[in-house]
């Protein structure tokens, strides 16, 4: 299946739907995705296609880069990504993906890439409990104990604590998609979905429960 | 430009039929209700104490006092279950959130808008 397109996250507003209640969306604009390389087994080991998306100027994109869109007949695209089949793919070269690949009520997974949080502390980052606020605890938002002593005497992987957060790929799955419109290359999805308005994200259709 | 493309994806949604009620008007809201496949009206009636929001996000606030129970019942100004907002009366008000009503108790809390509305017509 290579039900995937490059996405851009529009923002979020609400619908009513057909029972008239309100549904929380989010607008993506999905493609139009030119297919700018296929690669099968005996070419290049693997099973995959590579798609384009967004404009970018003649004179901007890098020689390799023209000649490699050239090849395929399509302009230069802006960000390019790769999406993987287990059989050979069935499109070629120079065909464009949109978004009548999917279908309203269909679910999807959005991947993206969330808001970056700056370094934070262990309430805001794993949602820790922190300590009281008053009668002079003197214990606050801080990370509480971290460990045993002699034994094991050192601190165990994976503990919790302040550090980095946001900015990282994340997956949002079995979204429904609430409406497509075709015209605008547009697809509202009910739900949130990681990264600011703007951001690039990928959308495929979901790979666990349809 | 994005908003301005979300806000025009909405339009659709957006009634043409509200009527320009502003916070502090009483007015009966009718609402569609469907009980074992059966539709009928339901009407609440009381004083709108707060209007957010805009475009299709837009909700409004409605209270009352029923049975000497304060009750609040937010609506979104767009939904396709209201079919009619009455304006009942129509009120001068200082403010464009009217919460202090919830501090008082009782007829005190409907007196405050008569006189209100007294001034309002004058």
């Amino acid at each position: 299946m290579n039900n995937t397109l490059i996405g851009k996250k529009l923002g979020m507003t609400q619908v009513f739907d057909s029972d008239n209640k309100v549904v929380p969306v989010t607008v993506v604009e999905a493609g139009p995705c030119p297919v700018l390389q296929v690669k099968t087994v005996e070419t290049d080991g693997y099973n995959a296609i590579q798609i384009g998306y967004g404009e970018k100027k003649q004179k901007r994109a890098s020689r390799a880069a023209q000649g490699h869109a050239k090849k395929a007949g399509v302009a230069p695209a802006r960000t390019i990504r790769e999406v993987r089949s287990a059989d050979a793919p069935e499109q070629k070269a120079g065909d464009v993906l949109d978004v009548t690949l999917f279908e309203e009520g269909q679910k999807i997974d959005i991947i993206g890439n969330t808001k970056g949080r700056g370094f934070q502390g262990v309430m805001k980052r794993f949602n820790t409990k922190g300590g009281p606020a008053s009668h002079g605890s003197m214990f606050h938002r801080r990370i509480g104990s971290i460990g045993l002593c002699q034994w094991p005497g050192h601190v165990f992987k994976n503990q919790k604590m302040p550090g980095h957060m946001g900015a990282k790929q994340r997956t949002v799955q079995n979204l429904k998609i609430v409406k497509i419109i075709p015209e605008k290359n547009l697809i509202l999805v009910k739900g949130g979905i990681p990264g600011a308005n703007g951001d690039t994200v990928l959308v495929r259709s979901a790979i666990k429960g349809q | 430009m994005n908003q301005d493309l979300i806000s025009e994806l909405t339009k659709d949604y957006i009634k043409a039929d509200t009527p320009p009620f502003k916070v502090g008007d009483g007015v009966k809201v009718h609402t569609r209700v469907v009980e074992g496949g059966k539709e009928r009206i339901q009407i609440f009636a009381g004083i709108v104490i707060s209007r957010r929001g805009s475009g299709v996000n837009e909700t409004f606030t409605v209270r009352r006092i029923s049975y000497g129970e304060g009750v609040e019942k937010v609506f979104p100004v767009n939904s396709p279950l209201i079919s009619k907002i009455e304006i009942e009366k129509e009120s001068k008000v200082m403010r464009a959130r009217m919460y202090y009503l919830r501090g008082l108790v009782g007829k005190k809390a409907m007196q405050v808008k008569e006189k209100r509305l007294a001034k309002g017509k004058h």
